[in-house]
């Protein structure tokens, strides 16, 4: 009985952890870029979808949420990550920090933002389905399953694109070589629109999920940052399928410790796995170097 | 004659501004954190209360000033903010904040610039034990607000009432309360109450206040079967009681719940707090006092919800300040602490008063029959409902979500 539930309710977790971190590490495999605002765009998903509900309804909120995510992320791109890496005044080898240190400030803006506007208080996106479904003595959330159900959905269709698609096929040839790519006579100025666009639509989906699964407030944009980056750099820097591996893996760690030793700690573990494997695997899981 | 009335034109015209010049404004300062839903209610009940004093006139003919800083819930700017408000803005007395770490911070600093400092939502007995321990220096600190012991005893002496001798019978208990200083002594009024109201406690939790996915937490606490979970939570809120509803948590929630004081938390959890039960200092639409209701309509009308607990005790104390300020005839802070500790005010929440230099909880808010003794009030269909003290509930009753299995 604890096992099954330790199963159902880490699966959930971690569908959510690995949606949240495919788009984090598929930007930085993409084009380079660290994007430190990804808490921020994820809390405003769900802020966003909770204020539309009310008027909207729960798929009107849910809708309105995605779409300010995917605008965020454009906005993201073109007012911040954009003008440093085009800037003549700062060295080539300084843009990643300076993208870094571009996107954390921003990403400290919008969390100012939506504290002043909605509150720190949490606030939790309505469910899309409301009810519980007893799985095998279990009693779970049915928009819990809806929500794992639908990560997977995400990053299905992600895969789908990259594999299938002339777009998907270009924007993994970007993140392998990207001057093999220009050569070919691809634009990577639109290899990396397509990349923050894809990027914009999985922060929302995972935004508002989160919203709804267990509440976001902007006290946690540090933390939901600080977990996509823990993870991709678990799983390997640029790595999809490592980011989805690492992302179970932290998942289930948390959810056991939170049911086995104290819920209070539920972190730590995740943490002392992160700290061991840069000390010993420094390329993470999946990484390419 | 007429020569005459030229210098007297002059000279009264002189006079004017000085006569404008010596009611000087009572000016009251406010530290709080304006983004959370508590924190924001006590500068706005603040203002309330000083323009109603400003309407009718004043303090003896003197306008009251609200200046309010936000603190970020952050101690180091709230102690900021208290040097700020007695240099630069010369504030007469300070209302400030609702949690008890940044109170415990700001005591040596009311004491050290003498500026009389009034918590009207920090709930740690810490706070007046301390006035207590070293009444020369720390006699300017006090709290507006029932203390955690209170708190607790509180608790006890509504969940007797209501869930033990009621119909739920309720004969087992959970804590279920935050790890904060306030909560220190709330958890041991807690564990030394219930027995003696005939209610074995089987577990204590306290988590986290980072905690997101309360998950785990319910299903052991499920595990352990208590018939009740008695609540200490302030800093969370939203979170665990949505996912409570989510998950239907067969537990009722009874005690302590400050984010669930405010209107906005209907809202903010959409609904999930249906059937949570919650000590409330007072609520919109109970006349704890004569002054209650008014009180909550002028709010509602303004801000557009309710006050959240500490709104209610702030504009209380805005106004035992301007009594003190009145009686004490100066603003010396020597006097004013005199007149404060002689506080005796009809507010919203009750009579108050403050427990003398003799007692543990010096100069904390009395608590009891005739003074203070809280308030509880169950969500109903997006309303509080008050379903104790008996005396001003009426004909309130619990009544639970269907998936609570005390309910059947």
């Amino acid at each position: 009985m604890l096992g099954l539930q330790i199963l159902i309710d880490g699966f959930a977790v971690s569908a959510l952890y690995g949606l949240g971190a495919v788009g984090f590490t598929l930007i930085f495999g993409v084009s380079g870029v660290l994007n430190l605002s990804h808490g921020a765009i994820m809390v405003t998903a769900a802020t966003v979808a909770w204020a539309l509900a009310e008027r909207a309804g729960a798929y009107g909120g849910a809708l309105g949420g995605l779409a300010s995510a995917f605008l965020l992320s454009f906005v993201t791109y073109f007012a911040v990550v954009r003008p440093i890496q085009r800037s003549r005044s700062i060295p080539s080898e300084e843009t990643e920090i300076f993208v870094l240190t571009g996107t954390l400030l921003w990403g400290i803006m919008i969390q100012v933002a939506i504290a002043y506007l909605a509150t720190t208080s949490p606030h939790t996106v309505r469910p899309l389905i409301s009810g519980v479904t007893v799985i095998g003595g279990v009693r779970t959330p049915t928009n819990e399953i809806l929500t794992a159900a639908l990560c997977w959905a995400a990053i299905g269709a992600l895969t789908l694109l990259i594999e299938r698609t002339r777009a998907g096929k270009a924007l993994l040839a970007a993140s392998v070589n990207p001057r093999g790519l220009t050569l070919l006579g691809f634009e990577l100025e639109r290899v990396h629109l397509l990349v923050w666009a894809i990027y914009g639509v999985l922060v929302g989906v995972a935004g508002v999920l989160l919203g709804a699964f267990l509440g976001a407030s902007s006290d946690n944009v540090g933390t939901l940052t600080a977990s996509a980056f823990s993870i991709v750099v678990l799983g390997g820097l640029g790595s999809v399928p490592g980011s989805l591996l690492a992302a179970y893996c932290i998942g289930y760690l948390e959810t056991l410790t939170a049911y086995l030793v104290s819920p209070s700690l539920r972190n730590i573990p995740a943490l002392i796995l992160l700290v061991a494997v840069v000390w010993a695997r420094p390329q993470g899981f999946l990484g390419r170097r | 004659m007429s020569k005459l009335r030229l210098p007297w034109a002059v000279g009264a015209a002189v006079m004017l501004p000085l006569v404008a010049q010596a009611a000087e404004p009572i000016r009251i300062g406010v530290i709080a954190e304006n983004s959370a839903i508590s924190g924001i209610a006590i500068p706005n009940a603040a203002q309330v209360a000083a323009d109603e004093i400003n309407a009718a006139g004043g303090v003896d003919g003197r306008r009251i000033e609200i200046v309010a800083y936000d603190d970020h819930n952050s101690a180091a700017d709230a102690v900021r903010a208290l040097q700020r408000l007695s240099s630069q803005d010369k504030v007469q007395a300070v209302i400030a904040s609702y949690t008890s770490e940044v109170a415990l911070a700001l005591e040596p600093w009311a004491g050290r610039l003498k500026l009389p400092t009034i918590t009207p939502g920090a709930a740690s007995d810490e706070i007046t034990k301390r006035v207590h321990d070293d009444y020369a220096h720390l006699k300017y600190m006090f709290q507006g607000y029932l203390a955690s012991t209170f708190l607790a005893q509180s608790v006890c002496d509504a969940a007797k009432d209501l869930i033990v001798d009621g119909p739920l019978h309720v004969k087992t208990a959970a804590i279920f309360s935050e790890d904060a200083a306030w909560t220190g002594p709330l958890d041991a009024g807690y564990a030394a109450c219930l027995p003696k109201i005939g209610v074995t406690l089987l577990d204590t939790i306290r988590l986290s206040p980072d905690t997101t996915d309360f998950t785990p937490i319910f299903n052991g606490l499920e595990a352990k079967k208590p018939d009740v979970l008695i609540t200490g939570i302030s800093h969370v809120g939203v979170q665990p009681t949505v996912q409570w509803a989510n998950q239907q948590v067969p537990i009722p929630m009874f005690g302590v719940a400050s984010q669930a004081t405010s209107t906005t938390f209907w809202k903010d959890t959409n609904g999930a707090a249906e059937g949570v039960v919650l000590q409330n200092m007072a609520t919109e639409s109970v006349p704890t006092t004569a002054k209650t209701v008014p009180f909550a309509q002028s709010y509602i009308k303004r801000y557009g919800v309710s006050p959240a607990y500490p709104g209610y005790t702030t504009y209380d104390a805005v106004h035992y300040i301007a009594d003190a300020i009145h009686r004490a005839g100066s603003d010396d802070p020597e006097k004013l602490v005199d007149a404060l500790q002689k506080t005796d005010w009809t507010g919203t929440v009750g009579q108050i008063r403050f427990y003398g230099a003799g007692d543990s909880h010096t100069n904390g808010m009395v608590y009891g029959p005739g003074t203070v003794s809280g308030l509880f009030v169950q969500w109903q269909s997006g309303k509080q409902v008050a379903v104790w003290p008996k005396g001003v509930a009426g004909d309130g009753r619990l009544v639970f979500p269907a998936f609570v299995k005390a309910a059947n």
